[in-house]
């Protein structure tokens, strides 16, 4: 029959009805199918589509059902596989249902099944064949319409064909009933009020044991909605529980288990009893799935029974052991379950998990690393990090992303709780910038910022670590970590009296491939370039003046050297009797570098960098002047003092302290009187959408919380800063170009190692790991620290934003309400339902031994087993009254 | 519940796609382009999950097979066993394996209705109702004899009328 030339399908028929050649050469699918093939992917296959296409709408119409049935066959192939539109075909597919012919019906069936959409028009055509073929004597037409319908259904499907299905569900063949059950889900979504109709009927299919698969459809269905809305269930608790011992098939154990899995968190007396059967078949299964669904169950629900826990571990470890790659990831997910309350079940195969941070297989690489993490304490934190970033290193960028995030989470989880030596880990935060692949740009900048403004011990360590950033211009070559030198330029200059040599930082911020910053990090360099001017001429014009207590001020006879000593308390490790010179020559070259670099963008078209500019240059001009006048003039002329008054007042307005600022903050402003917020503001949107960039810079906003302000100026040797000149020549000599060198060896007196060492991690990456992980487990506590942990500020309430939860659906509510209903049996049994008599009083007898199982047990104390229970069952109680709990006491 | 199966091929040319939610059909093309861009670059020899989070959405996992040229990819969401998905696409292509013996991708390729009829039996509505591919193979069976019953009497029909009518 099959026309099969290129040529055929009804070529020579004029006008658009089908013909008598349609009928005869009309193409089967295989034809099209074919045809697809021969042509080629791209312009030629999707004229050839669109040719069939042609000839299906032509033979579609045709009062042959075969000729229909076939166009509609190769129509769905074609909406299904190449995403062709068959909406328009809906009334065919419905109109094929209804043939006498099975072919034909099943063909129809497909296409609804595959195309159908809530909205579409004919939908409820469908309706009456598909009771009809509920309700057929042939199985198979039936199971069409329950696939069908489990696919399209609706809720007008499931009221309309709630009463056919609950018939279905006492059906005396397994076969449609197990998939009129599966159906039911699909009906209870779309139409809650047929649980009242049809659960009982469900319930009794829990007892079914004729076909095994007909309970694990049921099983299966309660396991959805127990997964939605777990409270309703509990009172099928006993059934469960007997069929978590009785049943022997694979498919019904797990969805049991995941059952239990859910009411366990609800009813901690239901622990008790189930963790021995789930016990026994992790022991007896051979099935992997099955012992699997064992220790998730009792890992992520059971965690306190230690027996069990020991056992499900033992079955982890034997799964990280498998050559199955799938087992393994599954053995190291289950083993990140068990993390939060059994350390030690991670920390003995450690081994195992840090092999797999370098497995070819990225699943079990991010799930080793996600293991990694749970091991990490504070004292071990410095060890792992400086392993992983080893790892890092040598990973591709996908995962070395991956690890970067992790350590950068698990690092500042709890505003920092993890960490005690901030030096180290702003050092840290410095190596992961210099990463290659670093795209956790934003992040690390954020941290920079925040540990700033919340550990003021730190400050001189980030302004070395800023430094360090600012003065390499490879960084500036990729554009992904530039967030980080804006952090790093706003600490430096924010910060700025902790530096050794605030000129070099100056040099650092004016460097011409700043150029390839964006405008707004930009803006942020010129700022703090305003920022370290300041400070500059300040500690020149008053070397005496800071505020703070200067324990030995230098002869006041010395005319621009200043020499002052920090407080030791507050940088340790940087008052190391350097010194810093502020040479009258130095602050002209300093002046003479910010004029000529900055002048030419005083013109630049970006506001906020103009802006920035004409600020610096304003000082730096005013500045000039002072300086020249001092060589005329005396120190003490009007003239210069007024300038000199500014230059201190700008100083000491920067200098302020900036703190974190609470995300509440806002709100505990008090709206002042006369203040409309409620104002509509809506025309203003399209104004600022369109108008005004958004500037990613830092908010410049007086700080909330300000502490005890102090400037400490940071003495360098002349030594070393005649050191530093040399080289830096030296260095713009060889390279021929504007940058700096940077320190390498200042920094002996910190006392962590640092973070990434290339000498020694790559090689002993895994034994280090294994090794530090001991440790860790084995002493308690380490001693060896050396310094106590800082101050870091906190605010009362969450730093970041609280994350929203979803509410659940409110179709579940209707749902877990039916049901509750009809198990407290506070209902009309057939309501609504069509049912016969007989499935009515089934249903109301078992919702009656529903209810005395409940009374039995609560009164029973005695009762161990549901199987015990059952056998009262029989028992008569008529003085049972309506309970209002729902939760069974059989257990107890 | 299981939310999907799909059968894509090595070249991405997708040879069957059910979805058990209602899902548009160019979200359903997108998803397997989607789905295929990352299995074709998973290397041999890996685990056979992806990260359904980003993918498709919260609550979701994707599990797949290579046999031969074909991925067949099972989505689901955490109702189902992974392993037991695993063994229910071994069940599926063994019972393919026995409706066509020695199963290639072009038999699969010019059998589309019954690659559908033999996943309906299997699974109906995201739930698993048969694992036993003798049952689902004789239920196959009768399918097809009571197609071919009524396809056999129209033709003969047809072809009577043709030559009287």
């Amino acid at each position: 029959m099959s026309g099969g030339s290129g040529s055929g399908g009804g070529g020579g028929v004029s006008g658009g009805g089908p013909s008598l050649m349609d009928s005869l050469f009309q193409r089967t699918l295989d034809d099209l199918i074919k045809g697809i093939r021969l042509h080629t992917p791209g312009a030629a296959q999707s004229t050839f589509i669109s040719k069939s296409l042609d000839e299906i709408r032509r033979e579609i119409k045709s009062t042959d059902l075969q000729t229909k049935s076939t166009a509609l066959q190769k129509l769905t192939y074609l909406h299904s596989l190449h995403g062709i539109d068959m909406s328009w075909a809906a009334f065919h597919a419905v109109e094929l249902t209804s043939s006498p012919s099975f072919a034909h019906k099943k063909t129809g069936y497909l296409a609804a099944s595959l195309s159908f959409r809530p909205s579409t028009e004919v939908l409820l055509l469908l309706t009456n064949q598909l009771r009809k073929d509920l309700s057929s004597t042939n199985q198979h037409e039936v199971s069409l319409a329950l696939e069908c319908l489990a696919v399209i259904c609706t809720p007008d499907f499931a009221r309309d064909l709630t009463p056919d299905i609950f018939t279905l569900l006492a059906s005396s063949k397994s076969f449609i009933r197990k998939k009129s059950i599966a159906c039911l889900l699909m009906i209870f979504t779309q139409y809650p009020d047929a649980v009242r109709v049809c659960f009982k009927r469900l319930v009794e299919n829990l007892e079914s044991t004729d076909n095994a698969q007909t309970l694990a459809a049921t099983v299966g269905v309660f396991c959805e909605l127990a997964s939605k809305e777990p409270r309703s269930y509990l009172p099928l608790a006993p059934e469960f529980y007997r069929i978590l011992v009785d049943s022997r098939n694979n498919w019904v154990l797990i969805k049991v288990l995941k059952i239990f899995s859910k009411l366990a968190k609800l009813e901690p007396r239901l622990a008790k009893k189930v963790v021995e059967p789930i016990c026994d078949h992790m022991k007896r299964s051979e099935a992997k799935s099955l012992v699997f669904e064992c220790v998730r169950t009792i890992v992520s629900s059971f965690h306190d029974y230690e027996f069990a826990v020991k056992l499900a571990v033992s079955k982890i470890k034997e799964l990280l052991l498998e050559t199955d790659l799938n087992l393994k990831y599954l053995g190291l997910q289950g083993l990140l379950l068990v993390a939060p309350n059994h350390l030690w079940a991670v920390l003995e195969n450690k081994e195992v998990i840090i092999k797999s941070l370098s497995d070819v297989d990225r699943n079990i690489r991010l799930e080793a690393l996600k293991l990694v993490m749970s091991m990490v304490s504070d004292d071990n934190v410095i060890e792992i990090c400086r392993v992983l970033i080893g790892y890092a290193l040598k990973s591709d960028p996908e995962f070395c992303n991956e690890i970067l995030t992790s350590m950068l989470s698990t690092c500042s989880r709890n505003v920092y709780e993890m960490v005690t030596d901030f030096d180290w880990y702003v050092s840290l935060l410095g190596e992961m910038a210099r990463i290659p692949h670093c795209q956790n740009g934003e992040e690390i900048e954020y941290q920079l910022i925040d540990i700033g403004m919340r550990v003021k011990d730190v400050r001189p360590e980030l302004v070395r670590i800023g430094r360090d950033l600012l003065i390499d211009p490879a960084l500036l070559g990729n554009p992904s970590i530039h967030t980080i030198l804006s952090a790093a330029s706003w600490v430096s200059g924010e910060y700025i009296r902790f530096s050794k040599n605030p000129f070099e930082i100056m040099e650092a911020l004016l460097q011409p491939r700043t150029n390839l910053l964006s405008p707004s990090i930009k803006a942020i360099y010129i700022h703090s370039a305003y920022k370290v001017l300041s400070f500059c001429l300040h500690s020149f014009l008053f070397p005496h003046t800071s505020t703070i207590s200067v324990s030995n001020l230098v002869d006041e006879h010395e005319p621009g050297f200043t020499y002052s000593e920090s407080e030791g308390d507050t940088n340790a490790d940087l008052a190391t009797s350097s010194k810093n010179t502020i040479t009258r020559e130095s602050i002209i070259n300093l002046l003479a570098l910010v004029l000529s670099s900055l002048t030419p963008l005083a013109e630049t078209h970006d506001v906020e960098i103009q802006e920035r500019v004409r600020n610096v240059l304003g000082l730096a001009r005013l500045a000039q002047e002072e300086i020249s006048s001092c060589d005329t003039l005396q120190k003490e002329s009007i003239f210069a003092v007024k300038h000199s008054v500014i230059i201190r007042l700008i100083n000491d307005a920067l200098s302020e302290d900036l703190g974190p600022v609470s995300l509440s903050a806002q709100e505990r402003v008090l709206i002042p009187e006369g203040l409309l917020l409620e104002e509509d503001l809506h025309k203003l949107d399209n104004i600022c959408e369109q108008g005004l960039p958004i500037s990613e810079s830092f908010s410049l906003v007086k700080p909330v919380l300000t502490e005890n302000d102090s400037v400490s100026i940071h003495p360098n040797e002349e030594s070393s800063e005649a050191e530093s000149s040399s080289l830096l020549s030296e260095h713009r000599k060889r390279h021929g170009l504007f940058y700096l060198p940077s320190d390498t060896t200042q920094n002996t007196s910190t006392t962590f190692p640092p973070a990434n060492d290339p000498n020694n991690q790559i090689d002993t990456d895994v034994e280090d790991l294994v090794r530090l992980t001991e440790e860790s487990l084995v002493l308690k506590k380490k001693s060896t620290l050396t310094r106590p942990r800082p101050v870091v500020v906190k605010l009362d309430e969450g730093d970041r934003a609280p994350i929203a939860r979803a509410k659940a659906e409110s179709n579940d509510d209707l749902i877990s309400g039916a049901v509750r209903d009809v198990l407290l049996g506070n209902e009309d049994c057939n309501k609504g339902g069509k049912g016969d008599s007989e499935g009515g009083n089934a249903s109301k007898r078992k919702s009656k031994k529903l209810k005395e199982k409940k009374q039995l047990s609560q009164s029973d104390e005695n009762v161990e087993t549901s199987k015990q229970k059952r056998k009262h069952k029989g028992r008569q109680r008529g003085d049972v009254a309506v309970q209002n709990s729902v939760i069974p006491d059989f257990l107890l | 519940m299981i939310r999907a199966v799909m059968v894509i091929n090595n070249q991405g040319k997708p040879r069957l796609a059910k979805f058990y939610n209602y899902t548009p059909v160019e979200q359903q093309q997108q998803l397997i382009r989607t789905i295929y861009s990352v299995l074709c670059l998973q290397p041999e020899n890996v685990s056979n999950f992806i990260e359904g989070g980003s993918l498709l959405g919260p609550d979701s996992r994707l599990v797949y097979k290579l046999f031969a040229t074909l991925y067949f990819v099972f989505i689901f969401d955490s109702s189902e066993n992974e392993l037991a998905m695993f063994d229910l696409i071994q069940v599926y292509v063994e019972t393919l394996e026995k409706c066509f013996s020695n199963v290639c991708e072009l038999d699969i390729v010019l059998n589309y209705g019954k690659m559908h009829t033999i996943l309906d039996e299997m699974i109906v509505g995201g739930q698993v109702v048969e694992t036993n591919s003798q049952n689902i193979i004789k239920a196959v069976e009768e399918i097809s004899k009571l197609e071919k019953v009524t396809v056999a009497t129209k033709l003969i029909s047809k072809s009577t009328s043709l030559l009287w009518g």
